[in-house]
């Protein structure tokens, strides 16, 4: 379970991202959060992985105060979540199986069983014949795609995805959103940031708009 | 959970092991640089060692030779062996009977014709004696006491020779040390270096690691390896250099040995003193690795 108690962030700038926000988001539960560019979406999903801190109030996590969280213990909380970010960050210098094997490798996962973790995840996103690719020969859409996969190799239980569908053609962008909603399936949470109207005109999972640091309800 | 932590382990060796090679030209170069550096202090303690096992007595443990009078009967030695071992001062002691001593000068190649031509054996029982002081001063306290022994005839201890041994050791070491201080710094700052190079050219990976959960010692462990393995390889090196300067000069002396009829030859590095010198290089490319990790990886905090 997600809990935001007033949470607001104040850049250095003196710019306002999020301005006393309280949100709720239950496990096993899908969440699409929307809004304008610049109205705090990624501000918000960063704040759940501790990228960003917030400048006052609560976030919790399972019952753990993330805004609290010591330096050192920040790397479990990130272990649990699977972030899908907006600009990919992919690893150029190797191939689409090393990238997936990064996140098993930082949580020291058994030698014997990563290959056919990686190859699992693979196959999830329907890259299993790519493995051994570079991600520069990749297209847009399969670069999200490796990008998922790098995200629930090591089965968190958080999944967060930061515009998912951002330059794909819209038969792409239901690929990935039928991907997304499949995991939400298993039991795994999901939040979902993006602009993308498309995408939300005919969910029935629970839609948060954010405007100008604020939810609107 | 150890099995893991060894493959992890395992993994990151292995890893840098492919990093240094895959940049054969700088490693190498780094490698030589480190080596040479090495080298120098380390030669100069082989030849210190060198010198000191010439010259028939390690500096630490000075030795004294006591003649006994000639006419000495067996319970009087008994006697001085007694009050040696009850001498604090003296660590141990040989006992060497006269038959013993001109056996040995037979022995010797250009005393063998003079020896044999002896009547008698004109050599006096003798002890050789190893003290714990090796302070001049207190050599010669010892020197007159053991003088004033009845039994003994004359104790000779060339302290001026000692002396002036134990000096030149002393500076031997000495400049031993400074060398090794500064061109420790110098190995360490090019560790510091490279180490710094590398973080800026991993820094995607290193931002990507930390956002996914990476420890912060999982970020520095390739480098404090990459540090260690080049700082071992370069000790390597710096032993590799000294094992072919110390036979080259073994052949030479060889030359000069046979036209002079005398055998002297450099004895290479212990293989305890190979190993804390490899053990010292591991540790100083580990520890510039570890300051330059220490100044740079903060920087790197993913946005």
């Amino acid at each position: 379970m997600i809990v935001f108690k007033n949470v607001s962030k104040r850049y250095p700038d003196g710019y306002v991202a999020l301005n006393n926000v309280d949100l709720t988001v239950e496990s096993g539960e899908m969440v699409f959060l929307t809004g304008h560019s610049g109205a705090g979406k990624s501000t918000l999903l960063k704040l759940i992985a501790a990228i960003e801190r917030p400048t006052s109030g609560t976030i919790t996590i399972s019952g753990q105060n993330i805004a609290q969280l010591k330096l050192g213990a920040i790397p479990y909380l990130r272990r649990k979540i699977g972030f899908i970010f907006q600009d990919h960050k992919l690893l150029f210098d190797r191939n689409v199986f090393d990238n997936v094997l990064l996140p098993l490798q930082i949580s020291n996962f058994d030698n014997k069983t990563v290959a056919g973790r990686v190859r699992a995840a693979l196959d999830k996103v329907g890259l299993l014949k790519k493995e051994k690719a570079m991600p520069i020969a990749l297209s847009g859409g399969e670069r999200q795609r490796l990008c998922i996969a790098r995200a629930v190799v090591h089965r968190p239980s958080i999944l967060i995805a930061d515009e998912p569908t951002g330059n794909l053609d819209i038969e792409y962008a239901q690929d990935i959103m039928s991907m997304f909603i499949s995991f939400n399936q298993v039991g795994v949470t999901v939040l979902i940031a993006t602009h993308d109207a498309s995408l939300l005109r005919d969910t029935q999972h629970r839609i948060l708009s954010l405007k100008q640091g604020k939810l609107a309800v | 959970m150890i099995r893991a932590w060894l493959t992890q382990h395992g993994f990151v060796f292995f890893l840098t092991l492919k990093r240094l090679i895959s940049t054969p030209a700088t490693s190498l170069l780094s490698i030589i640089v480190m080596g040479i550096a090495l080298s120098l202090p380390a030669g100069i303690y082989v030849l210190m060692e060198n010198l000191s096992s010439i010259s028939g007595q390690t500096a630490s443990s000075p030795q004294m030779s006591l003649f006994l009078k000639l006419d000495i009967k067996k319970e009087d030695i008994e006697g001085i062996k007694q009050r040696m071992e009850e001498d604090s001062q003296i660590v141990s002691f040989q006992f060497i009977p006269k038959d013993a001593a001109l056996h040995q000068l037979q022995q010797n190649n250009g005393l063998a014709d003079i020896s044999a031509s002896l009547v008698r054996n004109p050599l006096p029982d003798a002890f050789i004696v190893h003290t714990l002081e090796n302070a001049p001063e207190n050599l010669e306290q010892l020197r007159v006491a053991m003088q004033s022994w009845p039994e003994i005839e004359h104790v000779q201890f060339d302290s001026a020779w000692a002396e002036r041994l134990s000096a030149l050791l002393k500076l031997g070491r000495f400049i031993v040390l400074m060398l090794t201080t500064l061109l420790s710094v110098a190995i360490i700052a090019i560790m510091f270096n490279t180490i710094r190079l590398q973080i800026l050219t991993k820094r995607d990976e290193i931002e990507i690691s930390k956002l996914i959960g990476a420890t912060d010692s999982f970020i520095r462990r390739p480098f404090l390896y990459f540090g260690a393995i080049q700082g071992l390889a370069g000790g390597a090196t710096a032993w590799l250099i000294m094992t072919l300067v110390i036979r080259a000069l073994n052949e030479e002396l060889g030359t000069l040995a046979q036209l002079y009829d005398f055998d002297l030859q450099l004895q290479q590095l212990s293989p305890s003193d190979s190993i804390s010198l490899l053990l010292f290089s591991a540790w100083l490319g580990w520890l510039g690795a570890r300051l330059s990790v220490a100044s740079h990886l903060w920087q790197i905090e993913p946005r």
